[in-house]
């Protein structure tokens, strides 16, 4: 298809969003990532049944946990598609990127920076 | 199994802010059943702690540690060489392990990091309901394996009383009455002759009534 999407991101591979761990999310704010977003399979269309529901569940809870802590709960999304909709997973990546983008960097990633720079200094 | 939840993050952010080096302790037992202080709630926790440390422009040190159990000295001493790298423990145990983690390191602070809430059972996922107050003198052999202490909520040991509407109590409709389940179980083991007999007046000396309990078995004893 030869689409254009954004290369802002780094995709993680999974064997199915049902994989996803809530300290899989966290793990990435905490190493600094500004936002991440899960795809899974259609709702209905999963090969093991729920994998994608419990994918769903685990985003939100981790987008709960992201709200309370100050870092924004809208840093984290589901979106679903099935494989043959490469348009669709371009159109995604272009939607969170900019959505990520209006956010700015995680609060975070700039305190992980500020440190950084303090213990360079010192 | 011991059940308990996780305390809100907020409570427990409000409990360690004034801390600097914190140590998230787990429990590899009941707590990891009902995934309220295992191992991987332990990672959880560590994680939104730093984080939110972090964009507050503190700088703390978050440890994580998860023992095999936390109400046995045994697994308790293997944290006695760390212990002193930190000014404060939230446990994730039960209240039995914050107690004896704290009996035993008097001078840390220790903080619960769960609510221990019952004694009860794994019904579904996601679904934990409590089968016993550990009243220290079990009534089940009579009541056809079905608790009357822990299942009903006026713990009636010669029931149903009048609250008792087609099979629920009348504290909610979700409410199972204790007594209409003993009486259906007591049908199906063909036991309804026990129904008839009443119940002598129960001995709660041995419950909660009775002060903190001690077992003591000399048998067992080294």
């Amino acid at each position: 298809m030869r689409l254009k999407i954004p290369t802002d991101f780094r995709i993680v591979r999974l064997p199915c969003t049902g994989k996803i761990d809530i300290i899989h999310i966290l793990r990435a704010f905490e190493k600094g990532a500004d936002g991440l977003y899960v795809v899974g399979c259609m709702e209905g269309d999963c090969h093991f049944n729920e994998g994608n529901f419990q994918a769903r569940k685990r985003v939100e809870q981790a987008a709960g946990i992201l709200d309370k802590i100050g870092v924004g709960g809208e840093r984290v999304k589901m979106y679903n598609l099935s494989s043959g909709e490469g348009p669709l997973f371009a159109q995604y990546s272009m939607e969170m990127v900019n959505k990520i983008k209006e956010l700015g960097p995680s609060p975070v990633k700039l305190a992980k920076q500020r440190m950084q720079k303090k213990a360079d200094a010192a | 199994m011991i059940i308990a939840e996780k305390k809100p993050i907020e409570e427990i952010i409000q409990e360690v802010k004034d801390f600097d080096r914190i140590l998230i302790l787990g429990c590899n037992e009941c707590v990891t059943v009902c995934e309220a202080g295992g191992k991987k709630e332990v990672e959880v926790l560590a994680s939104v702690l730093r984080m939110y440390f972090m964009a507050q422009g503190q700088e703390k040190t978050i440890g994580e540690r998860t023992l095999e159990r936390q109400c046995d000295h045994e697994y308790l001493e293997e944290i006695r060489n760390i212990i002193d790298d930190y000014d404060a423990v939230v446990s994730l145990a039960c209240g039995v392990g914050v107690q004896f983690a704290a009996e035993k390191y008097l001078t840390t602070p220790l903080l619960p990091g769960v609510n221990t809430i019952c004694l009860g059972a794994n019904e579904d996922r996601g679904l934990w309901t409590e089968r016993c107050q550990a009243c220290g003198t079990c009534v089940l052999a009579r009541t056809g394996g079905i608790c009357p202490v822990s299942r009903c909520a006026k713990r009636v040991l010669n029931g149903p009383c009048g609250g008792s509407t087609n099979g629920k109590c009348e504290i909610s409709k979700d409410t199972d009455c204790a007594w209409q389940l003993i009486i259906d179980r007591l049908k199906a083991l063909d036991k309804m002759d026990d129904y008839e007999k009443v119940a002598p007046v129960k001995d709660w000396s041995t419950d909660r009534a009775g002060g903190p309990r001690t077992v003591i078995r000399e048998d067992v004893k080294i």
